[in-house]
């Protein structure tokens, strides 16, 4: 599984946010995206998912599931957590984990992975920042897609949580999926290329 | 699961929850046709003239109160995002949505309308009635406000473009919904006209609203 781009452009509120960035990360690998604040580190992430127009250039996916789009092998987790602060922690991840095609049952294993299974029935609306970002976390594990698009995913999370996430991270790795993660901090899964947004263009180190 | 009854699950919880649509809008219907007999006086023909009107209308306002919050909030929580990234077809999705809300909205109304058309001096007869034009014409209501739900998802207080948008669309549905049910109390129509002309709107609501809704969705979230 190979996910290209070539000259991607994108074009937002009539600016151009980014242009002429190329990538390519095959199963196994991490990009790790770089950029100032305002660089396209978001944009990018939202573009390869489809929730954004590609203004210029080609994004391909190679080996995957032919009859699904790239969005519909992807997970996204934004900035932004998608729980519904009246329903439980549980009813939140069973939610999804159902929406997604996986099997509802099987969202203990999850929970307890991100540390949140005591809290299995506290309505979200009680977590904090760096719990919702775990509860988020967990559907990634609930439902198995091979490609994770992350924002940011270190945000709110404390030191044990992020080497947690890492560990995530580097078994999703080994399992063949692709990673890319727009950040800031390192992604503490070692050998993460880097993929750097500046003023004009990309550039892949 | 399905992933659509995951969300036609979800939602229905949301709405009944702390919080959610299902009972403030059956409670602003009752409030809005109680005070209708306070404001006109005690003029039992009167109210009984107006009174499939009064509860058409107010029928049509709460079903507008639950509706801004429909496609916003999942677009504030960035819920919407990953719904768009679903492999269902958006259209599905949206209208799974609205099957939800009038589950959770429109049919309260209906199940409570016979009881509040008491209060409007109904008898059995008209009562019947309402309650079979309400039951045929929410629907439209809903799918219908679907699109105005759609179009106001971006904005911060979207509601009130929502009601200008949402309003003159149901004039028709509004036109013959209370026709039917007064043709059935008074004449000189006959109630089958107005009501297979109310069918035939909510079915075109069904099959344009999902669709409108979910292009306006992929416009907005560009």
């Amino acid at each position: 599984m190979r996910l290209t781009a070539v000259d991607l452009a994108c074009h937002r509120g009539g600016r151009d946010v980014f242009g002429g960035v190329s990538f390519s990360v095959s199963s196994g690998e991490a990009l790790a995206i770089t950029g100032r604040n305002g660089a396209g580190k978001s944009s990018l992430l939202r573009t390869v998912v489809g929730l954004v127009r590609i203004a210029a250039g080609r994004l391909a996916l190679e080996g995957g599931d032919p009859e699904l789009t790239i969005a519909e092998q992807a997970h996204y987790l934004g900035h932004q957590d998608a729980q519904k602060p009246s329903l439980s922690v549980g009813e939140n991840l069973r939610f999804w984990a159902g929406f997604f095609g996986g099997k509802a049952a099987d969202i203990g294993g999850p929970l307890e992975a991100v540390g949140l299974d005591a809290l299995i029935d506290l309505p979200a609306a009680y977590l904090s920042a760096g719990q919702r970002r775990r509860l988020s976390i967990a559907r990634l594990l609930a439902v198995k897609r091979p490609i994770w698009l992350l924002d940011e995913p270190t945000s709110t999370l404390d030191a044990p949580s992020q080497q947690r996430l890492a560990g995530f991270m580097r078994m999703h790795l080994t399992e063949g999926g692709i990673i890319m993660a727009a950040t800031h901090a390192s992604l503490g899964i070692g050998d993460a290329r880097e993929l750097r947004l500046d003023d004009r263009a990309a550039v892949q180190g | 699961m399905s992933p659509l009854a995951a969300l036609l699950v979800r939602d229905m919880r949301i709405a009944v929850r702390v919080g959610g649509g299902a009972f403030m809008g059956v409670l602003f219907f009752l409030v809005v046709v109680t005070l209708v007999p306070f404001a006109l006086g005690p003029d039992l023909a009167l109210l009984k003239r107006i009174g499939p009107a009064i509860l058409w209308l107010a029928a049509l306002l709460a079903n507008l109160l639950a509706l801004d919050r429909l496609f916003a909030a999942d677009h504030e929580d960035g819920s919407l995002d990953l719904v768009l990234m679903s492999r269902a077809p958006l259209e599905i999705v949206v209208a799974v949505k609205g099957v939800a809300h009038w589950l959770s909205t429109g049919l309260p109304l209906i199940i409570a309308a016979p009881l509040i058309g008491l209060l409007l001096n109904l008898d059995a007869r008209g009562d019947t009635t309402l309650v079979l034009t309400l039951l045929v014409g929410t629907p439209a209501l809903t799918f219908i406000g679907l699109i105005g739900a759609a179009i106001a998802v971006a904005l911060r207080r979207g509601g009130l473009l929502l009601a200008v948008l949402v309003l003159p669309l149901t004039v028709p549905v509004l036109i013959f919904g209370v026709a039917a049910a007064n043709a059935a109390l008074a004449g000189p129509v006959t109630f089958g006209t107005p009501f297979v002309i109310l069918c035939a709107l909510s079915l075109a609501s069904l099959v344009v609203g999902p669709f409108a809704a979910a292009a306006a969705l992929r416009q907005e979230l560009e």
